[in-house]
């Protein structure tokens, strides 16, 4: 269900690392939550994110959610086809990454959730 | 501290939760919000069919010698153009014109009539017109709504699913008539009425009873008919340009204001609100609920301000907004300034701080193609 290779966050984002790069989208489980997601508004290349402060919002038909950084770092890539197919992130949540970043703080990492752990708080 | 009282539970309410659906809080009620999502839930209406469970609705009835003549100073639009097994939206108002609850009119026979209200507003609604009817004269007023469960068939295929469980012939009933009759064996009363701007029909039957019919629907109507919750309702409903009491109508707007001078019987005699009417029919109204569509990205959502562009200075809000899953436009509702709210108008409606611009559109966004 939650790949093993992805790290999670208790916002329910989650971050796919290579190097001092990684790749942030929002869980399986979020997106249930959400229901049918229809808009999804993000930074700009170049914007600096802060772990665990919000950089942008997503939108379904019922409600808006703020998206919180996994980790500190500046926005590298921006992922322009969720803006004609958002539905993309209910279809294929671990697939459809939100915004690329250069991590700033690494060692943020450490203190995300493996996919075992992450499984076990949503379940609860 | 006080608790919130519990939520109350339809007769469907165990059906919904064995089946999945996403519930929500709803008027105090506890409902679906969706079954297999909103947008597949809307397409499935405008496509095929939906079955939805509205039995959170109120029903009032209203009866004796003079029950017509109560009605008629009760609600705003002249009931008496209703024969029995015919059905008209009305309102209740206040003296100065605004909504205690909009309502569906039911004349069950000359004497008798069935309102259909919205869930929150059943005991208000029941209080307004028992305090207003003790000097009418024959006439009194019943709460009914646990007699009846409500379940609503909506889309082009309705009639296909509902036919093969009825001896009601559904073709020969217009919009907006009813018929008593038997559904799935069980005795009910079959309307055609909606909320989703489709064909589609509304059955009546007893809360025992709705479960052996809610299955039975299913059935029937196999891929043609998909079970649908109260989100699909909503986008549904607005983009028909369909009023929801709380949001694009209350007791602070009036149905001038609203748009909605065709549920006011001009013509007929007195009636509550229809002084503060007729001077606002006379001479205008400083604003009123236009249909509008967001020209950038975004969805504009109840309660957020609305700006004259590039100018300061709030001048409405937004009562109702969604993204379309059959138009795929974000669509709203506001209260607006006479000279904004003219089709092609322009204004910004501020999305969390960001100003994002918008256009006067007609209303319906949405309007079936006749058959």
């Amino acid at each position: 269900m939650y790949p093993p290779s992805l790290k999670y966050t208790k916002d329910h984002e989650w971050l796919d690392l290579a190097g001092d790069r990684g790749k942030i989208g929002v869980t399986d489980y979020a997106q249930k939550q959400l229901g049918d997601v229809v808009f999804v508004d993000l930074p700009a290349v170049g914007t600096k994110i802060v772990q665990g402060q919000s950089f942008g919002t997503i939108e379904s038909v019922k409600a808006v959610s703020e998206l919180f950084a996994p980790v500190s770092g500046e926005v590298v890539d921006v992922n322009a086809s969720l803006k004609e197919k958002p539905e993309s992130v209910n279809a294929n949540p671990h697939g459809s990454w939100l915004i690329a970043v250069k991590l700033t703080k690494p060692d943020e990492v450490g203190g995300l959730l493996d996919a075992s752990q992450y499984t076990d708080l949503v379940k609860s | 501290m006080d608790q919130p009282p519990p939520l109350k539970k339809t007769p469907l309410n165990s059906r919904h939760r064995a089946s999945g659906a996403k519930m929500v809080a709803f008027g105090g009620w506890d409902m679906p919000l969706e079954y297999s999502g909103i947008t597949a839930e809307h397409l499935a209406v405008r496509r095929t069919a939906g079955l939805f469970d509205v039995s959170h609705m109120g029903e009032l009835e209203i009866a004796g010698k003079d029950a017509l003549a109560a009605l008629q100073m009760l609600c705003s639009n002249d009931a008496s153009k209703l024969q029995p097994g015919q059905a008209q939206y009305s309102a209740l108002l206040t003296a100065q014109g605004t909504f205690v609850d909009d309502l569906v009119v039911y004349r069950l026979r000359s004497d008798h009539f069935l309102l259909v209200v919205n869930a929150a507003n059943i005991v208000k609604d029941y209080m307004w017109m028992a305090e207003r009817i003790a000097g009418v004269g024959d006439v009194v007023i019943m709460d009914a709504s646990s007699r009846y469960a409500l379940l609503s068939v909506q889309g082009p295929a309705a009639s296909r699913a509902v036919q093969p469980l009825t001896g009601v012939d559904l073709a020969s009933m217009p919009s907006y008539t009813f018929a008593h009759g038997e559904i799935a064996n069980v005795r009910g009363t079959i309307s055609r009425t909606g909320y989703t701007g489709e064909d589609g029909f509304e059955i009546f039957v007893p809360p025992q009873q709705a479960d052996r019919v809610w299955l039975a629907l299913l059935q029937s109507g196999g891929d043609e008919l998909t079970p649908c919750g109260l989100g699909a309702r909503d986008t549904l409903r607005l983009e028909a340009g369909l009023r929801l009491y709380g949001n694009d109508i209350d007791e602070t707007t009036t149905a001038v204001e609203a748009g909605l001078g065709w549920i006011v019987g001009w013509s007929k005699g007195d009636f509550i609100g229809a002084e503060a009417l007729r001077v606002q029919k006379a001479k205008g109204t400083s604003r009123k609920l236009a249909g509008f569509e967001l020209l950038d990205p975004g969805i504009a959502r109840p309660g957020y301000e609305v700006y004259a562009t590039n100018a300061d200075g709030s001048v409405g809000k937004v009562t109702s907004g969604t993204q379309t899953p059959t138009l795929k436009k974000s669509i709203g509702m506001a209260y607006l300034p006479q000279a904004n709210a003219t089709p092609g108008a322009e204004f910004d409606v501020d999305i969390r701080g960001r100003r994002t611009r918008a256009r006067v559109v007609p209303m319906p966004f949405y309007k079936r193609s006749s058959s």
